[in-house]
């Protein structure tokens, strides 16, 4: 729309001065002019996507793909071996069980923990829901009050809602403008009836990372049990349960390359951890967790974690390349570009950025060769802008023009070259186009407009 | 040569992996298997330690058939070609 009212009122102008004799020849000469004119800034404005294909996957932290190896390793467990893990007294029950517990030790490995300690479940949320509504229940006689942040994962908020319905104090606390928690605030949060600090790990759409280590110490210091959502953190970053003073920690299948329907839950067993079951039935997973575990997925899980746990190194100095790369590239041509989350805690494989003047919607249209996300999965149906970015005090014009690049094992350092090359021109595009921008470059200063007042 | 593996066996190994690697039909999978078997013959060339160099050429091997089964499975379910394979 702004394209046809640039291009119409200079022409419209000249038009209406020039030839109010000839009102006929006027809209003929409006009509070609228009398209001599197009013609000309055909470049700059084209939509044409002369490209074909697939998109370009640049949405890790939504989902991964599953690593060949990790499904080379499930494969004999849909093909071949279909007992049930439980079942006690056959062989088909024995090398199913053997394959789920090899599995919970590679796990174990990967976050130095015991394999006693790991509960396989069906994802993160289910993990997340059992952490926080678990402990809670249990401990709910004495302690009623539960620490939070306002960052977390969808789960944790809202099974943090459903607690505040059954009478339960939450805190959620704030974070700066960088995404990290106050360790001072956590402090001041915390009373003698807490029971639960759930903070995570990795945040999910700006990828900042929380001082784990010591909020577990603190948590360690008052006697709090302390749940860490590291959904977007296993097999990225270095934890180890017992440095860190973790007491639960929710894991997830399809984030570490590994298959869907799958995640794990690290509970601590010394000091011991109770948690309440959500889910009632044969008492497998040492009762915390009813229902037959899924073999092959399982067994996926596993593969995922030891391979996560070689690879770490060589992948995290690959994402570190491919995000400088692409960042470089970008802050080379644009101006005005936010990033949004702490630049150094931080997984670099999450780079979220804001382009001001920019509509996030219309850039993710214009980059359809590319797959994006304006924010997290879950919430990428709505319009609204993202709670995260509002909680870190973006300004609501850059969280609506935010978008999540994520950065996986797979992404190569052509994807990452085409993908910065289409966002400039595209950004680069839609700035041109809009209203905002031509003032901005006139050097007036949007802040102080006044709207018209509604 | 006390682990028995000869240089030219290693050779073997690297061309094998490179090869099969080549073979993958998704962009993602191949590029990245080639990358990684070229980045992890590099990082082992100054292996020494031969109960190591072992270790590290037995799992060489077992990634060589990983990557024949996985290229077969790969095959099998082929998708359009992604943009950037049909740029130029």
């Amino acid at each position: 729309m702004f394209r046809v009212i640039k291009n119409v009122s200079p022409l419209l102008c000249k038009n209406l001065l020039q030839r109010s004799a000839l009102q006929e020849n006027a809209i003929l000469m409006f009509v070609q002019g228009k398209h001599l004119h197009t013609d000309s800034e055909s470049e700059k404005f084209s939509l044409k996507h002369e490209e074909v294909g697939r998109p370009l996957y640049f949405d890790a932290q939504a989902t991964t793909p599953v690593d060949p190896r990790v499904l080379d390793a499930m494969l004999p467990y849909l093909v071949s071996y279909h007992g049930n893990p439980h079942s006690r007294t056959h062989a088909y029950g024995w090398e199913s069980e053997a394959g789920v517990e090899k599995s919970r030790e590679q796990v174990a490995n990967l976050i130095g923990a015991d394999p006693k300690e790991i509960v396989f479940t069906s994802g993160a949320t289910e993990s997340n829901n059992i952490s926080v509504k678990g402990v809670a229940h249990f401990y709910a006689p004495r302690k009623k009050h539960i620490v939070t942040t306002q960052i977390e994962h969808k789960c944790v908020l809202d099974s943090c809602r459903a607690l505040e319905g059954e009478g339960f104090k939450i805190t959620y606390l704030p974070v700066g403008t960088n995404g990290i928690i106050s360790l001072q605030e956590l402090e001041n949060a915390l009373t003698p009836e807490t029971s639960l600090v759930s903070i995570m790990t990795v945040n999910n759409e700006i990828g900042v990372q929380q001082p784990i280590s010591e909020i577990g110490a603190i948590c360690k210091k008052n006697k709090i049990f302390f749940h860490t959502d590291a959904a977007q953190a296993i097999g990225k970053i270095p934890i180890d349960v017992n440095s860190m003073n973790i007491d639960l920690m929710s894991i997830s299948g399809h984030k570490v390359y590994g298959p869907k329907g799958v995640g794990a839950l690290y509970i601590r067993r010394r000091p011991r951890v109770r948690v309440e079951p959500i889910q009632s039935g044969g008492g497998q997973e040492r009762g915390m967790r009813s229902g037959t575990v899924p073999t092959p997925l399982v067994v996926g899980l596993g593969a995922a974690c030891e391979l996560a746990e070689r690879e770490m190194a060589y992948d995290h100095a690959w994402m570190e390349k491919l995000a400088n790369r692409f960042l470089d590239k970008i802050y080379s041509k644009l101006t005005h570009v936010i990033r949004n989350g702490d630049p150094k805690q931080t997984y670099p494989g999450c780079v979220n950025l804001s382009f001001a003047y920019v509509e996030g919607e219309s850039l993710l249209m214009a980059l359809k060769d590319v797959a994006l996300s304006s924010g997290s999965a879950c919430t990428s149906a709505s319009l609204e802008p993202s709670y995260v970015l509002r909680a870190i005090g973006a300004d609501e014009d850059l969280a609506h023009s935010s978008i999540r690049f994520g950065l996986g094992r797979f992404t190569t350092i052509e994807e990452v070259d085409y993908t910065a090359e289409k966002t400039i021109r595209h950004v680069e595009r839609l700035r041109e186009m809009s209203p905002l921008w031509e003032m901005v470059q006139e050097g007036v200063d949007i802040k102080t407009i006044q709207w018209s007042q509604h | 040569m006390a682990s028995g593996i000869t240089k030219i066996q290693v050779l073997s190994l690297y061309k094998s992996l490179i090869k099969e690697s080549k073979k993958f039909a998704n962009y993602n999978f191949r590029s990245y298997a080639l990358r990684r078997v070229r980045d992890a013959f590099r990082e082992s060339k100054s292996i020494t330690d031969p109960k190591l160099l072992k270790k590290e050429f037995e799992y060489g091997k077992e990634n060589l058939e990983i990557i024949k089964r996985q290229v077969i499975v790969g095959d099998m379910y082929q998708t359009e070609k992604l943009v950037i394979e049909n740029v130029r």
